[in-house]
């Protein structure tokens, strides 16, 4: 047997700060996530987290560790077991003028929540002319990789980057996990976090058989422990290069930079961090560089997010392409529990396609 | 940014946050847990209208005594034989847990959940049901399929995601699926199988059919919509279904606070949608038993149908994945008021002169060497991680009925990768 992250992260906490605390620490991802949070609730008092056993216990993951205790129980709060009413009563306190944060404990529970985020909280600055607003920002633990069979294992993320109104950034390390999740708090607009479980604890290459890393030794996890924002809408080249443009999120970005380092391919590879609103500019300079395009993600293929990236590469940098656009993802079936690995878009089908549109 | 309150010559607003009375490390006295003396709760008639005896939403319908007596009118009345034949399947149901959990702790399965402590809830209403009604269940409820004579190697199987799962590997451990056994697939989903059940059951009306539905969920998935949603189905069709509602008191780290249960029962909701409301006593098999045999004898005649809320406890942790010592007092299971299910029925039958404590060791002892075996057979079957259980691409299997052309594509690349990768699955 693998490691099975459904066994709750371990974490000491990992909140630290105060004025004598180093600028800058190491962090896992539930760390960094928990610092950020600690972070704008000191900051704003309008800011309130709430979800299934976040409270008391500190969340599934211990994302939540230790916030309860220091900023009580109005401001960190469990939730009855209902999506929808998380989503709601989020969308209702923050047309109040408060700023929550509601954690659905897995993505893959977020569908009871849909009508609350598509038809409402997506909706409200537009249908009431700005009078109301919906400040909110979904954090939700997604992907596979953990034996989380089909209830565990989701990635969601193109049903909600469909719908016009929210925003959905996805983190793929410690430090950006934080600072972007400031940034989405901070902003006034809904957001949808979707939290990579698989490297909470630490980079994955894709590799399942190999020994699994921490994030000790990734200069993604060496986090300060104050403020910062990093902005949402911007993307982070994770490597430059000239042979092709890759582009990826959360846990592929790992998995693409072993591959591209075994291949020893001069792939430039960009980490999209938000998906809506997405950093075009970023994309397309990179295609028009390299000529070629690939994109990985671990969701189903069919209308995932990958078919719209493929589609604004085509309109904006057709003439600069040599080969066609390459999609690497899930297959378009439930998640296999069993066969994870073989649903996985790990190294081989990554290493396949990369020799494919590197032939053409 | 929120405004500073305004009407400052008016009281504060306070938010009340529900706390449950004992945490960690804190003495546990569960004194102002109500119960009712067995035997004290009315039986009413199965054709009275559920807005006449709605007070039992409120007490416990209680048959096994402090002595182990069975007494009121709740009592079934249960041949010796039958009581043993519960008692045995309950002690396999906890038998079969302990060595499933410890099977994931052995790194042979990705997870297990335990039923401990609410064998009674689902072995009882299984006894009190026809074998062809229709159960939809949640993932707590594997004491149905032991009760109903399931294979226990199958189950195994299922666990282990190996060669012989008959699910091919591809649901989450204990989401069982057996239709031969009235028993619908189990969702990772909270409360879906809810209106689900509602719906099998008034599909059953529609024919003329006489088989009913049962559906659980715990405590804290009443908070979900499919749960009322089905609720507002069952009364207004007047559907023939058994809608139980298990109070073990927590779910995962929250108590049933969360769910309501400082302000009322969970018995007390079918008030609201004017259907059956009974209120039981989730440790007392013979109570479980009546109630459901009342239930379904309703549901059978047309009267609709019933919610039931089984009073229980939780003993161990949510699954393999949680560690209730972080969020409960360690000694909250061993003071639980209404006891231990198995030790209460076994009482009852030493009571009766039917059962003595050698026998009940024995049996023990008997169930866990069976459990063994059985375990010893399905390893021979593989357990999940070691190897190939399943054929590559059965992995699209089953997504529809007829394959579409992308899937064939999507299974031809899988099985072009496998080639690439140079067979890592087949050498595992
Ligand atoms: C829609 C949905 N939301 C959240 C979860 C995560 N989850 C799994 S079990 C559980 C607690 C359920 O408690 P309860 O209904 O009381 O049942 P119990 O586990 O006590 O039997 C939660 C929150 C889920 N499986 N599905
Ligand atoms: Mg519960």
């Amino acid at each position: 047997m693998t490691d099975t992250i459904l066994d709750p992260v371990t974490s000491d906490g990992g909140r630290v700060g105060g004025a004598d605390a180093p600028a800058a620490v190491r962090m896992n991802m539930i760390q960094a996530i928990n610092s950020a949070l600690d972070v704008v609730m000191d900051r704003d008092p309008d800011v309130i987290v709430m979800g299934e056993d976040v409270g008391y216990f500190g969340g599934v993951f211990r994302a939540t560790a230790g916030l309860q205790t220091k900023y009580g129980k109005t401001r960190v709060f469990d939730t009855p077991i209902t999506e929808i009413g998380i989503v709601g009563v989020a969308i209702g306190m923050g047309a109040y003028g408060l700023r929550p944060v509601p954690e659905i404990q897995f993505a893959d529970y977020i569908y009871p929540a849909l009508d609350q985020l598509v038809s409402e909280a997506a909706r409200l600055r537009y249908r009431s002319a700005g009078e109301f607003t919906s400040p909110i920002t979904v954090r939700s633990p997604y992907g596979g990789g953990i034996f989380g069979g089909q209830t565990h294992s989701q990635s969601p993320e193109g049903i909600f980057t469909h719908v016009s109104g929210i925003k959905t950034v996805i983190p793929s390390t410690p430090y950006d996990a934080k600072g972007l999740l400031i940034a989405a708090i901070e902003d006034n607009d809904p957001v949808l976090f979707l939290e990579p479980k698989r490297i909470y604890n630490g980079p994955f290459d894709g590799h399942w058989d190999r020994p699994a890393k921490n994030w000790s030794a990734h200069g993604g996890g060496e986090v300060p422990t104050g403020y910062y924002r990093v902005e949402l809408g911007k993307a982070q080249v994770v490597r430059a290069g000239e042979a092709l443009t890759i582009l990826c999120y959360g846990t592929m970005v790992h998995v693409v930079s072993g591959v591209v380092a075994e291949a020893g391919v001069d792939a430039e590879i960009i980490d999209l961090r938000t998906l809506v609103p997405l950093d075009i500019e970023t994309i397309e300079a990179s295609v028009k560089k390299t000529g070629r395009c690939m994109i990985v993600h671990e969701a189903t293929r069919t209308s995932g997010f990958g078919a719209e990236l493929s589609a604004l590469v085509q309109e904006r940098c057709f003439y600069h392409l040599e080969a066609p656009v390459e999609r690497v993802t899930g297959f378009d079936t439930p998640y296999p529990h069993s066969l994870e690995w073989a649903y996985f878009p790990g190294p081989v089908r990554i290493g396949e396609a990369l020799k494919k549109i590197m032939k053409d | 940014m929120a405004s500073e309150p305004v009407r400052a010559n008016m009281p504060p607003l306070s938010l009340h946050v529900p706390e449950p009375k004992f945490r960690p490390g804190d003495p546990v006295d569960f004194a102002d847990v109500d119960v009712p003396p067995a035997g004290s709760a009315r039986r009413p008639d199965t054709a009275e209208p559920a807005g006449r005896f709605t007070e039992l939403a409120y007490t416990l319908v209680r048959v096994l005594d402090e002595e182990g007596g069975a007494v009121g009118p709740w009592d079934p009345k249960l041949s010796p034989d039958r009581l043993r034949e519960m008692l045995r399947a309950m002690a396999l149901t906890r038998a079969f847990d302990e060595r499933m959990f410890r099977a994931q702790r052995q790194g042979k399965t990705s997870f297990y959940m335990k039923s401990t402590g609410e064998e009674a809830v689902s072995v009882a209403a299984a006894f009190a049901m026809d074998r062809d009604d229709m159960c939809f269940p949640s993932y707590r409820q594997q004491g149905i399929l032991i009760s109903r004579g399931y294979p226990l190697v199958e189950m195994m199987n299922q666990i282990y995601s190996n060669s012989g799962d008959k699910l091919g590997g591809k649901q989450l451990p204990i989401m069982y699926s057996a239709k031969d056994h009235g028993f619908f697939s189990i969702s990772g989903n909270l409360a879906t199988q809810y209106p689900q059940a509602v719906g099998w059951a008034m599909a059953s009306a529609v024919k003329g059919d006489s088989r009913i539905a049962a559906t659980w969920c715990g405590e804290g998935s009443t908070a979900e919509g499919d749960f009322h949603s089905a609720c507002t189905f069952a009364s207004v069709y007047r559907a023939p279904v058994v809608m139980n509602v298990v109070n073990n008191q927590w779910a995962i780290s929250s108590f049933s606070g969360f769910a309501g249960a400082e302000a009322t029962t969970f018995a007390a909701r079918a008030v609201g949608y004017g259907i059956a409301g009974l209120r039981v006593d989730g440790n007392d098999a013979l109570a479980v038993y009546a109630a459901t045999q009342w239930a379904a004898e309703r549901a059978r005649t047309n009267q609709g149908p019933t919610l039931i809320e089984h009073f229980t406890y939780r003993a161990e942790g949510h699954s393999t994945s949680d560690d209730p010592s972080a969020y409960r007092s360690a000694g909250e299971p061993n003071a639980w008021p209404l006891g231990d299910p198995i030790r209460r029925l076994r009482d009852h039958l030493i009571a009766l002169g039917e059962w003595d404590e050698e026998r009940h060791e024995r049996q023990d002892k008997e169930l866990a060497a069976h459990v063994r075996d059985c375990q010893k057979e399905a390893e021979k079957n593989g357990i999940l991680g070691h190897g190939l259980h399943q054929p590559l691409d059965s992995l699209f299997d089953g997504v529809f009925e007829d394959m579409p052309w992308h899937l064939r594509e999507q299974r031809q690349m899988m099985l072009d990768e496998e080639e690439a990768s140079g067979r890592p699955w087949a050498r595992k």
